[in-house]
């Protein structure tokens, strides 16, 4: 019994980062349709970027934090600005695969600088477990959990009561009703990029500070973001959220459960495996919109 | 004889349908597939060696190229079916059998794998399709990861040369004229399955497919055959790969593997087939020669594998941007301008 609330309680705590993660795959699709193969490498980025700032320019963590963010809310808005604002209306191919090229870009330039080695933020937290009922909870896993919900919270209270989160969800609802009320559609495709990219860095930060940083490991998590965003709808905010925590949960439980069976490794296939149940039975998952095609 | 054609003098269905427009055409044909025969007489053992891989992977691309550029079905899962190919014709050919048998033998086992992966195509599409296969892929890894570790986890499927009664099929040099000749004959068969009704079928499918239904296709059957097929192509092709190597190991089927495949076909144009030959090439040759450049740096920089491994990373992402940007046709495109100029030389137009 403890080893199963061990084990939920632990993906909780890694559903958390893959709802931030997911959470800004969800942003973009939903404003412009376009599917962000990029998302974990633009994770690993910012999370590698926040500790140069720390360490090499010796800036206190919090405020290498804050110019990590802001330079990413720009580097969004160069991405979409010179790689995807060329390819509106192309096939869908085209938009998958340049998301890729700049997935592979982002890698490239990670390994030249910082190589294939792990790093480690610096820790302001004592590591030293609490129990609780048989659990044990580190501090570092319920700091990084409280930080996923806040920044959720308040992507939510964005999206409801800020006029710009209004505009993007107009936006994302019909594009020439938009415009009609005087809303830029580029700019909100701009600002869908820049801000999926500040949840990115506020996924690597989360994560970057429960697990060590690697190019390799953080890139990863970009593609367990679509198992994620097709369970909850690829175009809901709120499934983002659901979706990510249930697949922490059930990599984490197939961990548990199942890896003595069948063998390392399942924890990484079980996403997928109901990443396809889901495309077979629902295709547009728990929250989605569902996508009528008339002829 | 006609060697050149001033206008457009088609009046049947059937000139339409012809591969070469002038009695040229089979002659540069002709011509460049002995250049290919003659190539290793006049290159060394490594160059030889990157023909032979070049050639293998302008087989998979055609593959992908008519499930992806033709029929309009992304697949994120053709480097896992290469898998399947090379893993199937490993066991066969370590069970005994002649690569040709094994050959296609692991070429219909990867269509098989290929079909069960297309049957989400029954209900989703685009993009859904897409992550389907991505499901596909990271499956099929683990798969190919189990196996690896099912024999103690340190010895890899070995692959045995093949062999003829009679002719000797060991080296290097003897595989590119088994590659060679495979090539050959993918892109003679490609060719003329596009123009026949199944390949007209597949582009009516990619382009709309309620409008291929109403017309009369059948869409599901369609594509699952697209699914096959493709599958069929990329499995040889794994299964040359195998034999070219002679160890299969799981770290080389990988999602960057599908990744470069789909790079090939953008490089090179979708549904081309000149396209799929051209971009298979220069993505198989690019990280080569990025290796070669990244070796004669190695003197100036000190920690240079991952900085190799970076600029392979980032020249290769770079390259597929660029040409989604800036040359969305493909390399087809390039090739049916300088064909033009030359065709049309001395004059502009």
């Amino acid at each position: 019994m403890d080893f199963l609330l061990q084990l939920v309680v632990n993906g909780l705590v890694v559903g958390a980062v893959y709802a931030l993660a997911a959470l800004g795959f969800v942003l973009i699709y939903k404003a412009s349709r376009v599917i962000n193969f990029a998302q974990g490498d633009f994770l690993a980025l910012g999370s590698f970027v926040a500790l140069a700032f720390s360490e090499s320019l010796g800036l206190p963590f919090g405020a290498a934090v804050a110019v990590t963010v802001v330079g990413f809310f720009l580097l969004g808005l160069l991405v979409e600005r010179l790689a995807l604002r060329p390819l509106i209306g192309k096939e869908i191919i085209a938009v998958i695969m340049v998301t890729i090229g700049l997935s592979s870009v982002l890698k490239g330039v990670m390994y030249v600088v910082w190589g294939a080695g792990y790093f480690a933020f610096p820790t302001f937290l004592p590591d030293t477990p609490i129990e609780v009922g048989g659990v044990f909870l580190s501090p570092l896993h319920l700091a990084a959990l409280g930080a996923s919900a806040l920044v959720l919270v308040g992507f939510g209270l964005f999206f409801r009561r800020s006029t710009l989160g209004v505009a993007m969800r107009a936006v994302a609802d019909d594009q020439q009703a938009a415009l009609s009320l005087g809303v830029s559609v580029r700019r909100i495709f701009g600002l869908a990029w820049a801000i999926a990219l500040v949840t990115a860095v506020a996924a690597g930060l989360v994560v970057g500070s429960i697990t060590s940083l690697s190019t390799e490991g953080l890139s990863a998590i970009g593609i367990l973001v679509f198992p994620a965003a097709i369970v909850g709808g690829l175009d809901s905010v709120a499934g983002a959220v659901v979706g990510g925590l249930l697949i922490g949960l059930l990599e984490n439980l197939a961990a548990g459960y199942l890896s003595p069976i069948v063998g390392v490794g399942i924890h990484e296939v079980v996403p997928f495996i109901v990443l396809v149940l889901i495309l077979m039975v629902k295709p547009y998952g728990l929250f989605g919109t569902v996508e009528i095609e008339r002829v | 004889m006609r060697f050149h054609v001033c206008g457009t003098y088609r009046t049947r269905y059937e000139d339409d349908l012809r591969v070469f427009a002038t009695d040229l055409g089979p002659l540069c044909m002709a011509a460049v597939v002995a250049g290919l025969a003659l190539l290793p007489l006049a290159l060394g053992d490594y160059l030889v060696y990157l023909a032979s891989l070049v050639g293998i992977f302008v087989i998979g691309t055609l593959g992908l190229n008519l499930l992806t550029g033709s029929t309009g079905q992304i697949s994120l899962g053709h480097g896992a079916f290469m898998g399947v190919g090379a893993y199937a014709t490993g066991i066969l050919a370590g069970a005994g059998l002649p690569f040709w048998l094994a050959l296609p033998l692991a070429g219909l086992a990867t269509a098989a794998v290929g079909v069960v992966f297309g049957i989400p195509s029954l209900r989703v599409k685009g993009l859904y399709l897409a992550l389907a296969t991505l499901a596909a892929q990271v499956l099929l890894e683990f798969a190919f990861n189990l196996y690896d570790s099912s024999g103690g986890g340190t010895s890899y499927l070995r692959v045995p040369r093949p062999s003829l009664p009679g002719l000797p099929l060991a080296s290097d040099r003897a595989l590119y004229y088994l590659v060679l000749a495979s090539a050959v004959l993918f892109v003679w068969a490609s060719v003329n399955l596009l123009r026949s009704r199944f390949g007209r079928a597949f582009v009516a499918i990619r382009d709309n497919d309620r409008a291929a239904a109403a017309m009369g296709v059948p869409v599901f059957g369609y594509k699952l055959l697209a699914f096959s097929l493709s599958a069929f192509c990329v499995g040889v092709a794994g299964g040359l790969w195998a034999y070219l190597t002679g160890v299969v190991s799981a770290e080389r089927f990988t999602l960057m593997l599908s990744v470069e495949y789909l790079a090939m076909i953008i490089v090179g144009g979708m549904g081309s087939v000149v396209g799929s030959v051209l971009g298979a090439a220069l993505m198989t040759l690019l990280p080569e020669g990025l290796r070669v450049a990244a070796d004669a740096l190695s003197q100036m920089m000190p920690q240079v594998s991952s900085v190799l491994i970076g600029l392979r990373y980032a020249v290769f992402g770079l390259v597929v941007v660029g040409f989604l940007v800036f040359e969305p046709e493909g390399l087809a495109d390039r090739w049916r301008v300088v064909k033009s100029y030359v065709n049309l030389w001395p004059f502009r137009y």
